[in-house]
């Protein structure tokens, strides 16, 4: 068990590569705290780990809002007593336009969720890690976190300040023990990607040719993303600090 | 031949530091400008300085965080000369020092939206403007906070690295027209901004130093060179880029 006696909090946990991180950390022995804008969804995958025998509860946040980012963290501890593994994993990909007609509602969206949502948790989960002698803290930027984004101008912006996020917190905790990294998805099969796809004009764009395009040519799955970030999470990882790994099959290669 | 001969450029921050030495570079290479700054007295001695070599230049008095002020800002450039080549995106504030769990979100909120949401404000209309041209260059300030972490300044480094994600992406969006978007940055440069910081910490000088390859602190003016380059038809097949003037840091 890569995680026993570990306590990790995973946002965006109802859906896509969050979910599958829910299931894999808790196989792994971990408690896991199940937030997601989604009760319902949260409640669901919360439910899938108990039935399996592991330890895990549901719970709604929105984590742009500063209240519900603390409550999610003191709720965890108050539940499992501590709190080891934080993974930033909730986002959005906002509206689809051009820098010049993007909308600043959606601007502000876009970073609130992305950016200022990686932030708060930070902010709330690592006293209680330095409480703890240590933790792994993981935040899910993107390949748009590398590069440009057409018609992303908020979601590339938000992605690359997580990559700021994670060097910036790595550097003044690890001397506390406290692992901070970042994972840069390229496409993978999850909710999200589907919407991005049926955005596109063009029908002849799916979650499968977004994949085609990368140099593996498919896309990823959740639990390929679940892997890595139970890595990070696990002592297995104990020197891995700062890092920005891309997952997207070599798109960033290219 | 002047790099930026009879070209409209708009400089935000452009009252002290980084800004100031830019706009001052762009009149000596040949530049019609637009000073923008909150300090509407900064503003005002940098076209006092340009205007002495006969440099034709406004001064916008501009809070870019206030709504419709980047627009407007944009418009009174154009009323007046008709026109917009160049815009350096370079207002910006370096905020508290705290570390990330003692960092407060008036911090966060003040220093992302001048630093990030208010460089995005600005873009989205000089390429607005741009576009009726069909032709332009941007260059935005992001940092060496852009490129790496910030101890201290959370929400600076991750304002900095998302000016990279806005560059890129407006690059790759309006590189057909073509509208160049770059980016530069700077290490820690001689500025009013990083000298007040200083003041606060002496001792971070001989740290800053020590950073830096060059065993120095770079000089506004050495900032402004890079940028008018960008700007300039001479970087005619360069966008996209974050160019760091950093006397080496970047390099270790």
């Amino acid at each position: 068990m890569r995680l026993a006696d570990k306590v990790a909090l995973i946002t965006g946990a109802g859906s896509g590569m969050g979910k599958a991180a829910a299931l894999l950390f808790a196989a792994e022995g971990a408690a896991v705290a199940v937030i997601d804008i989604d009760e319902a969804a949260a409640l669901e995958v919360a439910r899938e780990i108990t039935n399996r025998g592991g330890k895990a509860f549901g719970m709604r946040a929105d984590v742009s809002n500063p209240a519900d980012a603390e409550r999610m963290v003191e709720e965890t501890v108050k539940r499992f007593g501590k709190l080891n593994v934080l993974y930033n994993n909730a986002g959005i990909e906002g509206e689809a336009n051009l820098t010049a007609r993007f909308s600043v509602e959606g601007f502000d969206r876009v970073i609130g969720i992305n950016l200022r949502g990686v932030w708060l948790g930070m902010k709330y989960a690592i006293p209680h890690m330095i409480k703890a002698g240590g933790g792994s803290i993981i935040n899910t930027s993107s390949t748009a976190g590398l590069s440009g984004v057409k018609g992303g101008c908020a979601y590339a912006a938000a992605k690359h300040g997580v990559i700021g996020l994670t060097k910036t917190a790595a550097l003044e905790y690890g001397r506390r023990n406290i692992r901070v990294n970042a994972i840069c998805p390229g496409p993978i099969a999850t909710p999200l990607l589907e919407r991005i796809a049926a955005y596109q004009k063009s029908r002849e764009v799916t979650v499968e040719s977004m994949g085609a395009n990368t140099p593996m040519g498919r896309p990823g799955a959740p639990e390929e993303i679940a892997k890595v970030a139970l890595f990070l999470a696990s002592d297995e990882a104990s020197y891995a600090n700062g890092g920005i790994f891309a997952i997207d099959g070599g798109q960033t290669a290219s | 031949m002047a790099l930026l001969k009879d070209k409209v450029a708009l400089v935000t921050g452009g009252g002290s530091g980084i800004g100031r030495a830019t706009a001052l570079i762009f009149a000596r290479e040949g530049a019609k400008l637009v000073v923008a700054d909150l300090n509407r007295k900064g503003a005002e001695e940098t076209v006092a300085m340009v205007a002495k070599a006969g440099t034709e230049a406004i001064t916008v008095e501009c809070d870019v965080l206030k709504p419709g002020a980047a627009e407007e800002l944009v418009r009174r450039a154009v009323n007046h000369f008709g026109r917009l080549d160049c815009a350096f995106n370079n207002a910006g504030v370096a905020g508290e020092l705290a570390r990330t769990a003692e960092s407060t979100e008036e911090n966060w909120d003040f220093v992302v939206g001048v630093d990030l949401k208010s460089v995005w404000l600005c873009m989205k209309h000089e390429i607005a403007q741009m576009l009726k041209q069909k032709s332009g260059a941007i260059v935005n300030t992001a940092s060496i906070a852009g490129l790496g972490a910030n101890p201290l300044g959370i929400a600076y480094s991750a304002a900095k690295h998302g000016v990279l994600g806005l560059t890129r992406t407006a690059a790759v969006e309006y590189a057909k027209i073509p509208i160049r978007v770059n980016a530069v940055c700077p290490g820690v440069t001689q500025t009013p901004m990083v000298e007040a910081g200083i003041a606060r910490r002496p001792s971070m000088r001989a740290v800053f130093n020590k950073l830096h390859p060059m065993g120095r602190l770079g000089r506004a003016e050495e900032i402004g060179e890079a940028v008018a380059w960008l700007c300039s038809d001479a970087a005619s097949f360069v966008t996209g880029v974050a160019l760091p003037v950093d006397g080496g840091f970047t390099a270790i």
